[in-house]
């Protein structure tokens, strides 16, 4: 049985599913219009987590309950039309060309990166904020990516595996990299329960989750899925640099600082892993998903960008970022 | 793919970026010191700009403004 505890409800949807898990007959409204907004991100979220870990009173076999998998269907369908509609693809544009954009790394601090402002400007209580919204991936680091394993073949599927036993930890439980997250958050004073900071996290984070749980649950978007996922190994090793840095200029503690440079280095790697088989693998087998390795390239960083954007006007304008309020300060972590 | 005697470790060269050598890796400097990776692909700079030597970190990257589109 799951110990996770059910997120509140953001809204009339959201609030009608989180009753009919617990066991009400009542009937669900119609879908929240918003297809970004809290009411439907929540929701989505909570159906995903049956997937994963699930919730303390919710039946472990809900997950296929087909009253629970057609209300998901339908948010999924507004989710996915909104992210269809804001990414639109170009038919001449190749996988290829959309990684080496990414690959271009900016001069400096354009205003809009994330990590940029926090090695340069954030504070230790706004690191912290990052780190708790984070967690909802980084505590399933690499969990959402396996689901794509049976629907590769051959040179796709082994380097796929291959990146996926490194973030596993490769074969040591200490060395999982949802487990060396779980230590950066001990460093910074952060409660490492699974799922203790959803309540916190605004629309726009669930959002980047919940496109891999999308991605992934779905074998009709495989293609995105390994785009998304190339998107992150490309990104995440100049980042990590930098989130390694503030968090050495802030006294964060070894483990904090280690999560973020064992990811420059290993994701130096598998950024070549990806592009070179999984991505060019994939589309050796299956040429016609070009288009939507694109999309998921476009579409996590869309999501990523309206993500920065919201945590850094909240950090800019002088507020605390989460939903829940201030997180209490760190009484660790830090060195006179 | 681990090498073995009857298939040769692999080594791929690229003209922008790492060698990428199948692991695990022992790398000699010129000070006769050794550094060791064990994972299943080892990316070893050749740029010379890497902060983690020998290990690439991705510094050989093309910086530039970003534009409208990334």
């Amino acid at each position: 049985m799951s110990d996770v505890r059910l997120p509140e409800p953001r809204g009339p949807f959201s609030a009608a599913l989180t009753d009919l898990m617990r066991g009400s007959e009542s009937a669900a409204p119609p879908p929240p219009a918003d297809p970004y907004g809290d009411d439907l991100q929540l929701a989505l979220y909570v159906l995903y987590e049956l997937h994963y870990l699930g919730f303390a009173g919710v039946p472990d076999d809900l997950e296929w309950d087909p009253r629970l998998l057609a209300l998901r269907a339908a948010l999924e369908d507004r989710f996915l039309g909104a992210l269809r509609a804001d990414v639109p693809v170009e038919a001449s544009g190749t996988a290829g060309q959309a990684l080496d954009a990414l690959q271009l790394e900016p001069v400096g601090d354009d205003g809009g990166s994330l990590s940029y402002f926090l090695r340069d400007h954030g504070t230790l209580e706004q690191f912290r904020e990052y780190a708790a919204l984070r967690s909802l991936y980084h505590l399933k680091e690499a969990d959402p990516h396996a689901w794509v394993i049976p629907r590769l073949r051959g040179r796709a599927k082994a380097a796929m595996v291959a990146v996926e036993f490194d973030e596993f930890g490769a074969g040591r439980a200490d060395q999982i990299h949802a487990r060396l997250f779980a230590d950066l958050m001990t460093d910074l004073d952060l409660d490492t329960a699974y799922g203790r900071y959803v309540d916190a996290a605004p629309a726009e984070a669930l959002a980047t989750v919940n496109m891999m749980s999308l991605f992934g649950l779905h074998r009709a978007l495989r293609g995105a899925l390994v785009g998304h996922f190339a998107t992150v190994e490309v990104t995440s090793s100049p980042a990590s640099r930098r989130l390694a840095e503030a968090l050495g200029r802030m006294g964060a503690g070894e483990a904090a600082v280690r999560f973020y440079t064992e990811h420059v280095e290993a994701d130096a790697v598998h950024e070549q892993v990806v592009r070179h088989d999984v991505v060019a693998g994939l589309l050796a087998d299956e040429p016609s998903l070009e288009a939507d390795v694109v999309f998921g390239i476009r579409a996590t960083g869309l999501l990523e960008d309206r993500l920065a954007a919201r945590l850094l006007a909240d950090w800019r304008a002088g507020r605390n970022a989460l939903r829940t309020g201030r997180i209490i300060p760190a009484t660790v972590g830090t060195r006179p | 793919m681990p090498h073995t005697p009857e298939r040769p470790r692999r080594i791929r060269v690229q003209r922008d970026g790492p060698l990428l050598v199948e692991g695990p890796v022992e790398v000699v400097d010129e000070n006769g010191r050794i550094t060791v990776s064990h994972r299943f692909v080892v990316a070893v700079c050749t740029c010379r700009r890497t902060r983690t030597p020998p290990w690439c970190d991705t510094s050989h990257r093309r910086r530039t403004k970003r534009d409208e589109t990334s």
